[in-house]
């Protein structure tokens, strides 16, 4: 494993280093926000509204059933405006009225209401009668903007890399020790030759000498203390490591499957800094945190159908590992299909193939562990037993879930009592009898056999 | 003073100095391990081809690889819902409220489900009628996990067919008779289905042929017809036990299935002394049932005595000459009777269980004479309907070829007819027949074809339980083969597109629910018509009174029944046919819990047997012998009835058989489409000529020893025998707790010491938190057994197979112990002294003060229910080597199995004998066969409590994983815990209150007002283990009024 994991590292510091160097090669360009905002602003005029408040306003109200360029639970609306007076002969005022309600206006007997509702599985659009017009100008402006082509080709976001700047480099310190190491060698080669010859000299008969000594191996032998502590010894540390083997034998920290979709907690509870229990309802009421069902991936999902990556774009280690924007994507296609998801029609198409995942954390059956009694009772935090979760691109075991280490955290852990009627009377009376301010999950009964084998 | 009485368990007891009761005394394991037998066998060792040095080879290879192989961890996978269901949240429970009617066993249960799985059934609390299930009822869940069900049509060959072939079948045949000549008949189980019997008229509407006959395998003809004749209508009189101080039953066994059973709620509540009362319980029956057990006085007697006695009683109360059947031995017993009844006025009550309409219409004319109280005939019960002569119009019809289409529903007519073959030769003369069954019993092979039937907990239904008290059947999991319901197939057949819970919920609201709603009933399982069908009881008590009128010139038609009862002459030998708690009516002979549930009388587990009197046995030189592991064995008999012979009956001697009778259980005996071990037993149902259950019967000695799997020399008392403590009400009253619930002494520095006071231990202090305690009244016991099952579904405890129960290795965590007893004045020896004329001779004195002196001939009985008692000072926990048995602050006493290496030296000291040790690996092992070797049977198991692997011990574990849940809900919620809300399986399912579970740190709690009382006792109290289960002394109201 850990030699794996160090050619991988050598390879992408090999790679950044390559990267990098490319990169100084050609001229950098960058595409940030702050400079579309200046072309935005002069294009405001043309289309009645300001595209960046309206971008604003989109993501806010509109993008969890609209897209720009691709129809959802509703219609794609890139240049709706244009498309409906085009086609419709219908204006601005009618996309008022229908934005704020819709309803009314297909209850009205509007036709051309009455078939976007027909057309889109008679689903009324969620009414919004606080955007003012200039909120839904600005709206508009967003659909009908068109971003400035730059030069350069710069499409898609670029990453902007710093190149590394090693300083006093590692190699450099490495290879002048190595040199002052070859240095010493030779050296001591030297000093001993030369001492060799100033006994030949001397007429003294080094390997003479030599013959004298019983071998060291006869001599260990005769000494039989030695003998003794030296097996001993051996005894001993062969049963330390042999014990050591053997107690981590089912302890499977660090264990790391490959998982039938990639999907990255880094992502999830990191970047989007979405709640664990969002997903893992259960842990809440339940003594299992449950796999999320894929209808709860579906809900946000359904909207999200690829990935755009973070503004900085993926790092060089993401790349380096083939996380790109398209990889993502293709896991949420998986996920698409495992749930049965068309794209093109926006409907389930009812054929599903539940995803099997591997199973990370396996506690034996002979102990019971209630994910309730600690994320909801105890309020402990997930990341206590789970690890830095948000930052891992692949789920991992954290802890050895050993009972050890089970026991140790609740001898040390004090238990939550605040506001809590269930604890007020026990722990009033405990708290006297062992003479604490706080009480520990052990000392309210958390060591008891019992309380996690049955 | 203390009840000098002297406790058995098994009659081998009773022989003073057998030296086999001595060994099993001595020893927890009577099955030694015969390593010693090898090992010292010189040549044995000599001819073994694998020498001491192979063997090691073995022992270190194997070892190696074990722990190689122990390194590496399969790889598991976890396969969350596409779409997770709003009311699923895996691993948290759901309960549903339905209620089983499957022809036998009518109640309202709630049913956990886990994961959309069923996997426990507990007593419905909202329920007032039938509230509670028995042992059957509790074991059902387990039945809808049968591997051997029929998993969707099938044809007469067995070939699976589809739905819609068989829709079409049938619907081309209606078709056809339509005009004709022919009937079709639907041939169904008891429903008491107010929407059941709509439909079928509907259907009958639709195809004017079709009649509907309803069959009961174990009859109540006779109550119903009685009481249809007096009240003009076909049902069964209710009765509220509750309400009775004194309780005369008549071979009634209203504890057990008598008139669909249920009865054990209220009669328990009448029997828990309060202010100095009980109630009082005098048996008149041949075979020893459960009522019988509990009586506080038994009158052992043959069936035709017991109808003259019933005849008399009428005569006696009424005041009127008796006529005829001089037996002075039964005028007394009626005097005693009168007298008592007299004295309690409407507060008696009579029951009778004889199959006999004479004997039944004698019944309600007592009951109405006294004006008893506990007797209900205006809000009656509906939960038989079975019609004895529709059936053999049928039959008749069949036989004459006025039958074209058959459908038999929830029956299994071929196995449990008397003539059986009979009506299956008749079936195959049917144009086309379909059965709806579960498995592919008798009757299916006999059909044209087999629509796979709904379990009850796949099916929605409705049931009138008993007058205004309605009941809902609704699935607590989706079908899990291609089954159907017939009311589903009724209704696509007469082209109704509606499905049958469509139709319930519209004929509710129109008949039913009179403006209730009907989420509400759904929820609640159960509908009170009570508040708003004022108007209909009161029509109803109208329609009574005026039949009242009209009956009395009919006392001339009760004269009639009174001297038919009068002439009932008693055979030589009386066959008495009857059900066991475990059995029933056999529908459930597929479900190994019930096979290794042990009668809760004679303790034998895996079979059906002739029980007879010790006198009998003896006249018939009929043995039952202990071999040396403590196993039962018996002789065989062949018993005959008229024209029919069964072969080979294995013969149980049972005290208290009245002598002149034997019994016989029905349900055994099922071959066809069940699984081999289950197997067991012998049919009875040829036997049950004109579906009376007492017949005159010949029986005839066979050679050979038949093997019996009974519990009953298992676990002893090692010789301690104030393991029961027992009192009369009399004492009760008027002493003092110490004489009748004494604490023991023992020696303390040559004083003698309450056996409480002493200690070795350092007490451990569990005056903070919970410390939880139970509560068993012996008094409300009755010994069903509903918690021993419900145990088993809690626990995953595993079924081990007759050869294993034989071998003392049966794995129940609760037991209950039935003990014998010889009573200090028995009511019973009047009756051998009455019947003595002469000194010599079979009625001499000689042989009949002899008889006198025997006590197992109508002994008292006594039920305790054993499970761990979660000793304080835990004897197991110091013997212990690994500490894999532990106390905690709450009460309990902990078995951790991954700790255990099963060295068994717990078992050894424990003086419960509670502790069960795994012999072998029962699940996933073909060896045991049964429903935790296979993927269905497996869909039982709580997924809360760990399946114990070979080698280690179990134990009682108080269901701490309820109590752990209730209080994490409490936590989660911020509140305290409230008090019913601490539960174990056995006392959620107990029905009778017998067994109370609870908190004594919570002064407010029941059962911390239990252990207050001075009935209050622990079991071997000398012993020092400081029990937290304590045990309330039986009361017995013996002494007459």
């Amino acid at each position: 494993m850990r030699k794996v994991s160090h050619r991988i590292q050598f390879k992408q510091i090999l790679r950044l280093f390559i990267i990098t160097f490319l990169f100084n090669a050609t001229p950098l360009f960058a595409q940030d926000e702050a400079a579309v905002e200046p072309a935005a602003a002069e294009a405001s005029a043309d289309l009645g509204g300001d595209p960046t408040a309206g971008k604003q306003l989109f993501n806010q109200n509109c993008a969890a059933c609209h897209a720009l360029d691709r129809n959802m639970t509703g219609p794609m609306l890139r240049n709706v405006e244009t498309r409906l007076s085009e086609e419709q002969g219908l204006d601005r005022e009618w996309l008022y009225k229908w934005i704020r309600n819709s309803a009314g206006l297909i209850a009205s007997g509007d036709s051309y209401a009455n078939q976007v509702y027909n057309e889109w599985n008679q689903v009324a659009m969620t009414a919004f009668p606080l955007l003012s017009d200039t909120d839904i100008n600005n709206i508009l402006a967003y659909t009908a903007y068109v971003p400035p082509v730059t030069d350069g080709g710069g499409k898609g976001p670029i990453t902007e890399l710093k190149p590394v700047e090693p300083g006093i480099s590692n190699e450099i310190i490495l290879g002048a020790l190595a040199f002052v190491l070859a240095v010493l060698v030779i050296m001591l080669f030297t000093v001993n030759s030369t001492l060799r010859r100033i006994a030949e000299a001397n007429g003294i008969d080094v390997e003479r000498v030599r013959e004298k000594r019983t071998p060291i191996w006869k001599a260990f032998a005769q000494n039989q203390f030695l003998v003794f502590v030296s097996v001993l010894f051996l005894l001993l540390s062969s049963a330390y490591f042999a014990y050591a083997y053997m107690s981590q034998i089912g302890v499977d920290q660090g264990y790391a499957p490959v998982q039938p979709i990639h999907y990255s907690h880094r992502i999830h509870a990191g970047v989007n800094k979405i709640e664990c229990t969002y997903c893992h309802s259960s842990a809440r009421v339940s003594k299992h945190s449950g796999i999320p069902s894929l209808n709860v991936c579906m809900n946000c999902h359904k909207s999200i159908y690829e990935y755009k990556g973070t503004p900085e774009g993926p790092s060089a280690e993401d790349l380096a590992n083939g996380y790109t924007n398209e990889f993502y994507t293709k896991e949420i296609k998986r996920l698409y299909e495992a749930v049965g998801w068309d794209e093109g029609t926006q409907s389930y198409t009812g054929e599903s193939k539940p995803v099997k995942w591997v199973r990370i954390h396996n506690l034996p059956d002979f102990a019971y562990f209630n994910h309730s009694q600690h994320v909801t009772v105890g309020e402990i935090e997930c990341q206590t037993c789970h690890g830095p979760v948000e930052e891992m691109e692949i789920m991992y075991q954290y802890s050895p879930l050993t009972m050890g280490w089970c026991i140790n955290c609740h001898r040390e852990t004090n238990i939550k009592v605040a506001d809590n009627a269930y604890y007020e009377k026990i722990h009033a009376e405990l708290s006297k009898k062992y003479e604490v301010e706080e009480l520990t999950a052990a000392q309210m009964g958390g060591l008891e056999c019992g309380k996690c084998h049955y | 003073m203390a009840s000098n009485k002297k406790y058995w368990k098994s009659e081998i007891e009773l022989q003073e100095g057998n030296p086999l009761v001595d060994q099993i005394r001595q020893n927890e394991f009577p099955e030694e391990i015969p390593t010693s037998d090898f090992l010292q066998q010189e040549e044995t060792l000599a001819e073994s081809s694998t020498s001491r040095r192979d063997f090691l080879k073995y022992v270190g290879f194997s070892t190696a690889a074990a722990s190689l192989a122990a390194c590496k961890g399969p790889v598991k996978e976890s396969i969350p819902y596409v779409v997770q269901p709003d009311r699923i949240v895996p691993g948290v429970a759901n309960f549903y409220a339905t209620t089983i009617a499957d022809g036998f066993d009518f109640a309202s249960v709630l049913v956990k489900t886990r994961e959309g799985r069923p996997i426990f059934i507990k007593p419905n609390d909202r329920a007032s009628v039938l509230s509670h299930g028995n042992a059957r009822v509790n074991a059902s869940v387990l039945s809808l996990y049968d591997k051997n069900r029929i998993q969707g049509p099938i044809n007469q060959a067995g070939e699976q067919v589809d739905w819609s072939a068989l829709d079409a079948a049938v619907k081309a045949k209606l078709d056809a008779m339509q005009g004709g000549s022919k009937q079709a008949v639907i041939l169904t189980q008891s429903y008491a289905s107010p929407s059941m019997k709509r439909l079928v008229a509907d259907f009958a509407a639709a195809y004017p042929f079709v009649k509907h006959v309803v069959y009961d395998a174990i009859s109540e003809d006779a109550a119903l017809s009685a009481f249809d004749k007096k009240y003009r209508e076909r049902a069964l009189a209710d009765y509220d036990f509750e309400k009775a101080e004194l309780i005369v039953s008549f071979a009634a066994d209203f504890l057990g299935d008598w008139q669909g059973g249920g009865y054990d709620g209220g009669y328990a509540k009448g029997r828990i002394p309060k202010n100095g009362k009980m109630s009082r319980h005098i048996q008149v029956e041949s075979n020893m049932s459960l009522s019988g057990a509990n009586a506080d006085t038994r009158i052992p007697l043959q069936n035709a005595k017991i109808k003259i006695a019933l005849a008399k009683l009428y005569y006696k109360l009424n005041g009127s000459t008796v006529g005829g059947g001089e037996d002075s031995a039964i005028d007394a017993y009626v005097d005693a009777i009168t007298e008592e009844i007299r004295q309690k006025g409407s507060k008696a009550v009579v029951v009778c269980g004889i199959q006999d309409e004479d004997a039944q219409l004698v019944t309600l004319a007592i009951n109405e004479l006294i004006q008893s109280e506990a007797f209900d005939a205006k809000a009656p019960r509906y939960i038989r309907e079975g019609n004895v002569n529709d059936l053999n119009r049928l039959m008749a019809d069949m036989k004459t070829g006025q039958v074209g289409m058959l459908i038999t529903d929830g029956i299994n007519p071929v196995y449990s007819l008397p003539n059986g073959q009979e009506f299956k030769d008749l079936v195959s003369q049917v144009d086309l027949s379909v059965s709806f069954s579960f498995l592919r019993d008798e009757t299916a092979e006999s059909t044209t074809y087999t629509a796979a039937r709904s379990h009850y907990l796949e099916s929605w239904g409705d049931v009138e339980l008993k007058k205004g008290h309605f009941s809902l059947v609704q699935p607590v999991i989706r079908k899990l083969f291609s089954t159907r319901q017939l009311q589903d197939c009724l209704l696509s057949w007469m082209g109704n597109d509606q499905n049958y819970y469509d139709y319930i919920k519209a004929n509710w609201g129109e008949t039913v629910l009179q403006g209730g709603s009907w989420n509400q009933a759904l929820q609640d399982g159960v509908f009170h018509a009570g508040a708003n069908a004022e108007g209909l009881v009161s029509e109803v008590a109208a329609a009574i009174a005026s039949v009242g009128e009209e009956t009395t010139p009919g006392v001339s038609a009760l004269t009639v029944s009174l001297r038919s009862l009068m002439n009932s002459a008693s055979p030589e030998m009386e066959l008495v046919l009857y059900s066991k708690s475990g059995m029933g009516d056999g529908q459930q002979a597929n479900n190994p819990w019930l096979q290794e549930f042990p009668d809760p009388i004679s303790r034998a587990s895996w079979d059906n047997y002739i029980t007879v009197s010790k006198a009998d046995a003896e006249r018939m030189e009929l043995v039952n012998e202990n071999v040396a592991n403590g196993g039962l064995n018996g002789s065989y008999v062949t018993v005959k009835v008229g024209g029919v012979t069964v072969p080979n009956v294995p013969v149980m001697i049972q005290p208290g058989q009245a002598p002149g009778t034997v019994g016989l259980a029905l349900g055994y005996g099922r071959k066809s489409g069940i699984q081999a071990e289950m197997q067991t037993g012998v049919n009875a149902f040829p036997l049950y000529t004109a579906f009376d259950n007492v017949q005159e019967v010949s029986l005839t000695k066979e050679s050979g020893m038949h093997e019996f799997a009974c519990i009953q020399l298992h676990k002893t008392l090692m010789g301690r025998g104030d393991i029961i403590k027992e009192t009369t009400l009399d004492e009760f009253n008027t002493e003092d707790a110490a004489v009748w619930n004494p604490i023991p002494q023992v020696s303390l520095d040559h004083q003698e010491v309450a056996a409480t006071s002493v200690d070795l231990w350092e007490s451990f202090d569990r005056s903070i938190g919970h410390h939880f305690n139970m509560s068993i009244d012996l008094n409300a016991c009755t010994g069903c057994g509903a918690c021993v099952i419900a145990c088993h579904s809690e626990n995953n405890v595993p079924v081990v197979g007759k050869q294993e129960i034989r071998k003392s290795r049966d794995m129940h965590w609760l037991r209950i112990d039935r003990y014998y007893s010889s009573a200090d004045t028995f009511a019973g020896d009047d009756e051998y002294k009455d019947e003595i004329s002469g000194l010599l001779g079979e009625d001499g004195s000689l042989k009949g003060f002899g008889k006198m002196e025997d006590p197992s001939a109508n002994p008292q009985v006594a039920f305790q229910p054993v499970m761990c008692q979660h000793c304080n000072h835990a004897p197991c926990e110091t013997v212990c080597p690994v500490a894999a048995t532990a106390h905690s602050r709450q009460g309990h006493n902990h078995m951790a199995y991954n700790r255990c290496v099963g060295t068994r030296y717990c078992a050894n000291n424990c003086p419960y004998k509670v502790r069960r040790f795994n012999w072998f690996l029962y699940n996933n092992n073909d060896e045991f066969d049964y429903h935790m070797n296979n993927d269905l049977g497996k869909m039982v198991l709580n997924p809360d409590v760990n399946v114990r692997s070979r080698g280690v011990m179990e134990k009682c574990s108080w269901c701490i994983q309820m109590t752990q849940k209730s209080i994490l809900d409490a936590k989660r919620d911020g509140r305290e815990v409230k008090d019913e809300e601490f539960q174990t399986a056995c006392s959620a399912a107990c029905g009778t209150g017998a067994i109370v579970f609870g908190d004594i740190n919570d002064e407010h709690s029941e059962v911390s007002k239990l252990k207050k009382d001075d009935r209050m006792y622990h079991l071997l109290e000398h012993v020092g283990t400081q029990p937290n289960v304590f045990y309330q002394v039986k009361v017995r109201n013996t002494e007459e009024a």
